[in-house]
C-alpha cells in the first residue's frame, strides 16, 4: 500500500476546489451553491492541514479551525438570507434574483 | 381763542350757539333708538294719526320733544342774548369775530379757521335760523308724534340747524362751506325722510344732485377768491375790496369771481337752471318744507350773495344777471304756481318765486332789501308751509286741492293763520310782505341799469300772481263747497295745541315783522327800529346803494308805484275769489280756452323732461356711453395692451426656461445617460456571473504570475 503523500492532499483539494467552484458557477439553486462553497473552503482546510502536517508547524491547523469557524458563520447568515428571501420572491434561484442591476 | 377784550359774555361765545344743536343731534343720532323704540321704523301710514305708537316709547318721546325743540330753543335765546348785546355797541363797532381755532393751513395763502363772526347782517339770519326754527321744532312735536323715525326726524332737524348756523355764523368762505354743505346733506336726509317712497329717495338724489353743480361753481370761486385776492375772510375780503388795495390783476377776475359765487347761489336758492329740485323737494314731511326749503336754508344763497356784497358791487356785469336770473325765476316760478293742484307745490313754487325776487333785490344793489324780504318771507312762508302741513294733517294726508273746500270753519285757527299769511305774501298794506316786496320793486325801479323798468315790470306782474295763485290755493282749500272724499271727512279735526300755537306766533310775526322796514316817505320817527340803518354797517361803501338811495326822493313816484301794487295784488285776490269760489265753472272754461297754455303750465314749461333729455339721458348718459367706449378703447385697451405685453414677455421668458436653462441641464444628463450604456451592460444583477468574473480574473492572474 503505497503512503499519502502530500501530492494526494493536493490533489484532493484541487478537485474539491474545481467540484465547488463549478457548482458556484453552474448551479442555480442558491442552496447548491452555498454547499458548494463549503466544498471550496474545505478544499482549502485540506490543504492547510495536510502542509502544517508535512511542516510539523500547528499554525496550519490553527488557521483551519478559524476558516470551519468562519464557514459555519457564514452558513448561517447566507441560509439566514435565503429564507428572508424565500419569503419575498418565493425562489431559490439565483437567477431569479437580480435587483442589484442597473 | 382770540377775542377782543371788550365783548360782553354772549359775543364773546358766539361759538357756542351752533354746539347746542349739535349737541341735541348727536343725542339723537347716537341714543335716540333707545329712547324711541319704534323709531327704527318710518312713518309708512304717512299722516295717519290713529295709527299711534305703543306704550313703550312714550317717556322716550317726551324726552325727545323736550330735548330737541329745547335744544333750538336755547340756541335762540343765546342768540337774543349775543345780538341784544350787538346792539348795545357803537353802529360802527358792531361785529363780534371770534377765532377758536385755526382749522386749514395749507401752502401760500391757503388758510381758514373755525372762526365766527356775529354782524348785523349774520344776527338778522341767526334769529330767523333759530327763531323759526324752534317753532317749527315745537310744531313738529305735534306733527310727527305719530309717525315712526320720531328720534331720526329731531336728529337731523337739529343737525339741520347746527350746519345753518354754521353757514351765517362762519367768519371765512370756507368754514360756509362746510355748513352750506351740511345743510346740503340735511336737506337730503330730510327730503329721503319717508325713504321707503321710492319718490322720496329720488326727490333727495335730485336735490343733492343739483345742488352739486351749484357747489361745485361755489367752491371754485373760493379758490379763486384765495388765488386773487389771498384771503376768504368776510373782512379782510371786504375791507380789502372797499378799500381797492388788492392787486391790480386781480380785478379782472371780480367778474368771473362773483359769477361762480352766484351760480353756488342759484344752485342752493333754487333759482334758474337749478330750481328745479326743490318743488320736488317736498316730498319731505311739511315741517322739513317749511324750515329748510322755505325759511332757512334756500335763502343762505341770498345771504351769501348779500355777504359778498363788496364783491358783486364791483362785478356790475354779474349784478346784472343776477338781477335778471331773479327777476326771470320769480316770474317763471310764479306762473308754474298759477296751475297746480297739489297744496305744497304751489308753495314750493312760491318760495322759488320769492327767492327770485330777493336776488332781484341783490341785484338792483339793494342789499339790505333782499335781507329784509329774506327775514319776512321766512315768517310767512313759514306759516303757509306750517298750514298747509295741518291741513294735510287734518285731511289724513291729502295733499290734491281738488279734493279739499270748506276748511274754514273745521279747522278756524289754521284757516285765521293762513289767511293772514296769504294776505300777507299777496301784499296787502301793513303785513310783513307789503314793506319787503313794495321795497324791492322801488328799488328796481329806482335803480341805475338800463332794464331796470323792465325787471320793474316783471317785478310787479309776479306780484299780482303771487297775489292770485295764493287766493286761489285758499279759495280751493278753505272756501266753497267741500270735495272732501267721504272717509276723509269724517276725521277732519283741528291740529293740537303743538302745532297751533307756533302758527299763531308765526302768524303774529308776519303781521309785524314788516314795520322794521316801514318806507321813508311813511315819515316815521328816527327812533323807530329800521332793519336799513341795522344793516348798514354791512352794507356801507356801497355806491350803488348810495346812488339808489340818493334817487328816492320822488316821493309821488314812490307813492304811486305802492298803490299799483297793491292795486294789482287786490285784483289779483278778487279774480282768484271770483274763479274759485264765486263762479268755479269761470276757472273750467278758462282752462279750456287756454288749453295749450294751461298744458304747458301745468307741466312745468316741461323743464324736467328737457333735463332729462339733454342732460340724464343725453349728457350723462350719452356722455357715459362716449365714455364708455373711452374706457373700452383707450383705459382698459391700455391695461390689456400692458397685460399682453407682459403675457407675450413671459412667453419669451418660458421658452427661454424650457429651451435653454432646462435644455443644458438635460443635454448633460442626456450624455451622462448614453455613456453610462456600456457600463450597464456588465451590471447584470446576477451572483452567478460576478462570480464567474472573479473566477475568470483568478485564473488571467494566476496565469499571467505563471507564465510570466
Amino acid at each position: 500500500m503505497h503512503p499519502i503523500t502530500p501530492y494526494h492532499y493536493v490533489f484532493l483539494s484541487a478537485a474539491l476546489l474545481v467540484v465547488g467552484t463549478i457548482g458556484v458557477l453552474t448551479r442555480r439553486n442558491i442552496i447548491i451553491i452555498l454547499m458548494s462553497i463549503e466544498l471550496i473552503l474545505n478544499a482549502v482546510n485540506i490543504n492547510l492541514v495536510a502542509f502544517s502536517h508535512q511542516l510539523a508547524n500547528v499554525n496550519g491547523q490553527i488557521f483551519a479551525i478559524f476558516v470551519i469557524t468562519d464557514a459555519a458563520a457564514e452558513a448561517a447568515v447566507g441560509l439566514g438570507i435565503l429564507i428572508a428571501l424565500f419569503r419575498n420572491k418565493e425562489t431559490v434561484n439565483a437567477d431569479e434574483v437580480d435587483l442589484l442591476k442597473w | 381763542m382770540v377775542s377782543a377784550g371788550d365783548l360782553g359774555f354772549f359775543l364773546r361765545n358766539i361759538w357756542v350757539i351752533p354746539l347746542i344743536p349739535l349737541a341735541g343731534a348727536a343725542a339723537m343720532l347716537l341714543f335716540g333708538r333707545r329712547l324711541d323704540p319704534q323709531g327704527g321704523g318710518h312713518g309708512e301710514q304717512g299722516h295717519d294719526h290713529h295709527a299711534g305708537g305703543g306704550t313703550g316709547g312714550r317717556t322716550g318721546k317726551a324726552l325727545i320733544s323736550l330735548l330737541c325743540p329745547g335744544a333750538v330753543g336755547l340756541a335762540f335765546l343765546f342768540s337774543l342774548g349775543a345780538v341784544v348785546e350787538l346792539a348795545g355797541r357803537a353802529p360802527q363797532a358792531r361785529r363780534a369775530e371770534v377765532v377758536v381755532f385755526q382749522w386749514l393751513t395749507g401752502s401760500g395763502n391757503f388758510q381758514a379757521a373755525w372762526g365766527f363772526l356775529l354782524d348785523p347782517l349774520s344776527s338778522v339770519m341767526i334769529l330767523v335760523v333759530t327763531g323759526v326754527g324752534f317753532l317749527i321744532h315745537v310744531y313738529s312735536i305735534g306733527y310727527m308724534g305719530h309717525q315712526g323715525g320720531y328720534y331720526r326726524f329731531f336728529g337731523y332737524l337739529n343737525l339741520f340747524v347746527f350746519f345753518m348756523l354754521m353757514l351765517v355764523l362762519a367768519n371765512n368762505y370756507v368754514l360756509l362751506f362746510v355748513g352750506w354743505e351740511g345743510v346740503g346733506l340735511c336737506s337730503y336726509l330730510l327730503i329721503g325722510f319717508y325713504f321707503h317712497r321710492k319718490s322720496a329717495g329720488d326727490a333727495g338724489n335730485k336735490a343733492f344732485l343739483v345742488n352739486r353743480i351749484g357747489d361745485a361753481a361755489f367752491l371754485l370761486g373760493i379758490l379763486l377768491m384765495f388765488a386773487t385776492l389771498g384771503t376768504a375772510q368776510f373782512t379782510q375780503v371786504t375791507d380789502l375790496l372797499r378799500s381797492g388795495k388788492y392787486a391790480p390783476q386781480a380785478a379782472q377776475y371780480f367778474n368771473l369771481m362773483a359769477l361762480l359765487l352766484f351760480i353756488g347761489a342759484t344752485g342752493k336758492s333754487a333759482q334758474i337752471p337749478l330750481y328745479v329740485w326743490l318743488p320736488d323737494a317736498m316730498e319731505g314731511p311739511t315741517p322739513v318744507s317749511a324750515l329748510i326749503h322755505a325759511a332757512t336754508m334756500v335763502t343762505a344763497g341770498v345771504y351769501m350773495v348779500a355777504r359778498s356784497n363788496a364783491l358783486f358791487v364791483l362785478a356790475p356785469e354779474t349784478m346784472g344777471l343776477v338781477a335778471i336770473i331773479g327777476a326771470a325765476t320769480a316770474i317763471f316760478a310764479a306762473s308754474i304756481g298759477l296751475v297746480q293742484n297739489d297744496i305744497k307745490r304751489v308753495l314750493a313754487y312760491s318760495t322759488v318765486s320769492q327767492l327770485g325776487y330777493m336776488f332781484l333785490a341783490c341785484g338792483v344793489g339793494a342789499f339790505w332789501v333782499g335781507i329784509f324780504h329774506l327775514y319776512t318771507h321766512a315768517f310767512f312762508k313759514a306759516l303757509l308751509f306750517l298750514g298747509s302741513g295741518s291741513v294735510i294733517h287734518a285731511l289724513s294726508g291729502e295733499q290734491d286741492m281738488r279734493k279739499m273746500g270748506a276748511l274754514k270753519d273745521k279747522i278756524p285757527v289754521t284757516f285765521r293763520t293762513m289767511f293772514i299769511a296769504a294776505l300777507a305774501i299777496a301784499g296787502i298794506p301793513g303785513l310783513a310782505g307789503f314793506f319787503s316786496k313794495d321795497e324791492i320793486l322801488w328799488q328796481t325801479w329806482s335803480s341805475q341799469g338800463g332794464a331796470h323798468r323792465f325787471l320793474y315790470g316783471i317785478g310787479i306782474l309776479t306780484a299780482s300772481f303771487t297775489a292770485f295763485y295764493m287766493w286761489r290755493l285758499m279759495n280751493m282749500t278753505f272756501y266753497g263747497a267741500s270735495r272732501v272724499e267721504q272717509d276723509v271727512e269724517r276725521h277732519i279735526h283741528e291740529s293740537p295745541k303743538a302745532m297751533t300755537v307756533p302758527l299763531m306766533v308765526l302768524a303774529a310775526g308776519s303781521v309785524a315783522a314788516g314795520w322794521v322796514g316801514i318806507p321813508k316817505v311813511f315819515h316815521f320817527p328816527e327812533s323807530w327800529p329800521s332793519l336799513e340803518h341795522w344793516l348798514a354797517p354791512v352794507f356801507a361803501g356801497d355806491p350803488r346803494q348810495v346812488a339808489a338811495a340818493a334817487e328816492h326822493h320822488s316821493a309821488a313816484a314812490e307813492w304811486g308805484l305802492m298803490a299799483l301794487s297793491v292795486a294789482l295784488a287786490v285784483g289779483g285776490i278778487l279774480l282768484a275769489r271770483r274763479m274759485y269760489h264765486q263762479q268755479p265753472e269761470l276757472a273750467d272754461s278758462m282752462e279750456q280756452r287756454l288749453k295749450p297754455l294751461h298744458t304747458l303750465l301745468l307741466n312745468k314749461y316741461y323743464i324736467d323732461e328737457i333735463y332729462n333729455a339733454l342732460f340724464v339721458n343725453g349728457l350723462a348718459k350719452g356722455g357715459g356711453t362716449l365714455l364708455g367706449r373711452f374706457d373700452a378703447g383707450v383705459v382698459d385697451g391700455g391695461v390689456n395692451g400692458a397685460g399682453w405685453m407682459t403675457r407675450f414677455s413671459s412667453t419669451l421668458s418660458i421658452w427661454w426656461d424650457t429651451w435653454i436653462i432646462d435644455g443644458s441641464i438635460r443635454l448633460g444628463a442626456f450624455l451622462v445617460k448614453l455613456s453610462s450604456y456600456p457600463v450597464r451592460i456588465l451590471q447584470t444583477g446576477l451572483v452567478q456571473s460576478y462570480a464567474l468574473s472573479i473566477v475568470v480574473g483568478v485564473i488571467l492572474l494566476f496565469g499571467y504570475y505563471l507564465w510570466r
